[in-house]
């Protein structure tokens, strides 16, 4: 692939909380980072412990497996201590407050914290109360900045561009904080974004953030180069904006029929956990020729490495 | 001894009047009003003479929507810091939603509330009455009973009446005591877990929202059953475009009933909430540009009939969190009279007609003998400067909570001196 624009600056900010914020420059730094550290990760000894004794707080108020082991596994990587709180359990689901709870924080006196909490805004609330750099690990439906950040690597490292791609985000987007980060994101590096999903899962006047809508998947997906799947939020749904799954399915899940109206080297993307034949097929999500589901994983981990990286160049380490 | 203002630029909502004048009180009533009142007088047995040159004096005002907090919340306000901030605000007259703790659905707790009132303050405070029981949306409040013990009117505050039944029968029975239901319009199915108002930024912020349509539903349903059973009718807190509307053309054809807004929906919009600020989350919602324009032309042709403050207490503790729990509401007391100037200011309305939506309307909606300067009425004054400029600072405020989106507004328009009974209840 072509090598990546190479920059000695870093981020311009404290804190990776959103997509929003970030200008083209300080993508781009991310990205050639995190491309590195794709490639360095197959190689035994390539990697600095560029972050030997800070601390790392992974704190999640909702449950997850796959960003919270990536998070873990980059901060590892890099040497870093990493030390993860449950928060879905812990005595701070107990009525205490996060301003309480960025309290308790400071005090520990961490590097890094890296929060998902189901409240949209609630990382920005925590970041303006503790003394360390904050990661949005995912806010409510707001935003997932590093799901974006791996999502435009994968699609990079296979396509060698993003810009004038055509990329449908199929699904759940009025829930989804993978799509929002994807929208803005995606559409920053120059891709043409379409949604496609049934009207009551569109959120309002989405077609103001530059993307087009499509009610009808096999109208949306011609010419498409990405096929982003969402996860339909199953325990969410409650028979309120889709009747059934099985509905869901034949019109809005990715099968072989469906996918035949994109580009013939499309590839398909999915954030996981997979829903198997409620939003995709499950021979389709496995097939290695157009599944880039692993890759997206793998990247992950080299995405997050480089936020990790670029949030402590200032700190002395 | 009786006591002069001269001097002034009197405006009278009443009479439709605006002139140089003096008023002219004796223990709590106004005696005399009218130009060159002072200098005819040849008895000149005054004990007091106050020249207000440049100042303008109205009816203090009434404000139709308050929270105040006691009993229940006395920890965001209680009804002796209420009264001290409405006087700051040149509010003489108050109307307090039952949104207490007990909830107001019983005489006791409405006589222990004026009982209060009457020990702290020398304000007019009045109180609805809840229109169902604990709120519950069912069973009507002693509509009869509760009307007799003073109560104005009847609300479930900040819940809508869903159940078109329910709303029905209120409306009925309301008429045996001519009493007055007040609606706070919003579609609860709608509104749903909605935290703002629904459009580009609640996308932008993955917040879910509230559709503007939830409000307008409830006022037409309304509608159809105020034309059935022609009771006295009061819609609270237009918030959209098509709630203005729809209110215009029901007015046009001759319905009868009233309705209100508050100063935040026609000086905000829902930008304020952007970058998840909590002190701009208010039930209804702040709406978009085009609503706020809305209100402002319906405050304009008259279709909107009075302007309320809303006033609703909260504490830090309760703003301060993630958007989807923090509490909602706006504290309003203080800057009911600048905000409001706001529309004189930029040309949209009178100053006369400004202060008739602040005092005479709303008097007139809740049949209150406030609101007036004519001769024998209760000496209720506001003294202000419409024009003189400053900074509102919620540190100054009275009220005990400072949740307000408005601190460090520049602002013009300030009261300078509240009457209420003949006596100086706040000066500058």
């Amino acid at each position: 692939m072509k090598p990546l624009k190479d920059s000695k600056h870093t981020l311009l900010r404290p804190h990776l909380l959103s997509v929003e914020d970030l200008s083209i420059p300080e993508v781009e730094i991310l990205l050639n980072k995190a491309n590195f550290y794709a490639d360095a990760n197959r190689q035994k000894g390539k990697i600095e412990k560029t972050l030997k004794e800070l601390t790392i707080i992974t704190l999640f108020f909702e449950t997850s497996t796959r960003t919270k082991t990536s998070f873990e596994l980059a901060a590892k990587r890099l040497g870093a201590d990493s030390i993860g709180i449950n928060a879905t359990t812990s005595a701070i689901k107990k009525g205490e407050t996060l301003i309480d709870t960025a309290m308790t924080l400071n005090a520990m006196h961490a590097d890094i914290l890296i929060v998902r909490h189901p409240d949209s805004g609630a990382v920005k609330l925590l970041s303006k109360k503790v003394n360390c750099a904050v990661i949005n690990a995912g806010d409510g439906r707001h935003e997932h900045p590093t799901q974006a950040l791996l999502d435009a690597l994968t699609i990079k490292r296979n396509k060698n561009k993003i810009k004038g791609l055509n990329i449908a985000i199929c699904g759940d987007v009025l829930h989804s904080r993978v799509a929002r980060s994807n929208i803005l994101l995606l559409s920053k590096l120059g891709a043409r974004i379409r949604i496609i999903a049934p009207p009551t899962l569109v959120p309002k006047s989405i077609e103001n953030l530059g993307v087009e809508v499509f009610n009808n998947m096999e109208k949306g997906l011609i010419d498409c180069d990405i096929v982003m799947m969402l996860r339909l939020q199953t325990e969410r749904m409650k028979g309120l904006y889709v009747p059934s799954t099985r509905e869901y399915f034949k019109f809005f899940g990715l099968d072989h029929k469906k996918l035949k109206n994109a580009k013939k080297d499309a590839l398909i993307m999915h954030p996981g956990p997979i829903n198997r034949g409620i939003e995709i097929d499950s021979a389709l999500a496995d097939n290695l020729d157009r599944s880039v589901i692993h890759q997206q994983v793998e990247i992950g981990v080299a995405v997050r490495m480089a936020c990790l990286e670029m949030l402590t160049v200032g700190i002395d380490k | 001894m009786k006591e002069a203002y001269i001097n002034a630029k009197i405006l009278d909502p009443e009479k439709n009047e605006e002139y140089v004048g003096d008023i002219v009180i004796e223990k709590d009533k106004i005696i005399d009003v009218g130009p060159n009142i002072y200098k005819k007088d040849k008895s000149k047995s005054y004990k007091n003479i106050h020249d207000c040159k440049n100042l303008f004096i109205t009816p203090g005002l009434v404000d139709m929507r308050v929270s105040l907090g006691e009993p229940g919340s006395e920890h965001k306000e209680n009804i002796k810091s209420g009264c001290k901030a409405a006087f700051a605000g040149g509010i003489t007259t108050l109307v307090c939603l039952p949104n207490t703790d007990p909830v107001i659905d019983n005489v006791s707790v409405a006589e222990y509330i004026q009982k209060r009132a009457k020990e702290v303050s020398k304000i007019n405070l009045y109180t609805y009455g809840s229109l169902t029981k604990n709120f519950d949306g069912k069973n009507l409040c002693e509509m009869g009973l509760l009307s007799k013990a003073g109560v104005k009117g009847f609300t479930d505050a900040t819940k809508s009446v869903e159940n078109s039944a329910v709303l029905k029968r209120a409306l009925e029975y309301s008429k045996a005591f001519d009493s007055l239901i007040i609606q706070f319009p919003e579609d609860k199915n709608l509104a749903n877990d909605g935290v703002m108002n629904e459009g580009e930024i609640s996308t932008r912020l993955g917040l879910a929202g509230i559709p503007s349509i939830a409000e307008v539903i409830t006022i037409e349903r309304d509608l159809r059953l105020v034309e059935a059973t022609d009771a006295r009718y009061h819609i609270s807190c237009v918030s959209t475009a098509k709630s203005v509307e729809v209110i215009r053309n029901a007015k046009k054809k001759g319905l009868k009933f009233t309705c209100d807004t508050s100063p935040q929906y026609f000086t905000l919009n829902e930008m304020a909430v952007e970058d998840y600020r909590t002190f701009a989350k208010v039930s209804p919602p702040l709406r978009t540009e085009k609503d706020r324009v809305a209100i402002v032309n319906g405050l304009k042709d008259g279709t909107i009939d009075a302007i309320q403050s809303d006033h609703s207490p909260q504490d830090e503790d309760n703003k301060r969190l993630p958007f989807n729990h923090a509490e909602k509401g706006i504290i309003g007391l203080e800057t009911l009279l600048p905000l409001s100037l706001e529309l004189y200011h930029n040309k949209s309305l009178s100053l006369l007609d400004v202060i008739k939506k602040l005092t005479k309307n709303p008097a007139d909606i809740l049949n209150l003998d406030h609101g007036t300067l004519s001769k024998g009425s209760k000496a209720d004054l506001l003294i202000f400067d419409p024009n003189k400029p400053f900074v509102i600072n919620v540190k100054n405020f009275k009220s005990k909570s400072k949740n307000s989106p408005f601190d460090k507004k520049p602002s013009q328009g300030k009261v300078i001196k509240t009457i209420c009974s003949g006596e100086v209840s706040y000066a500058a």
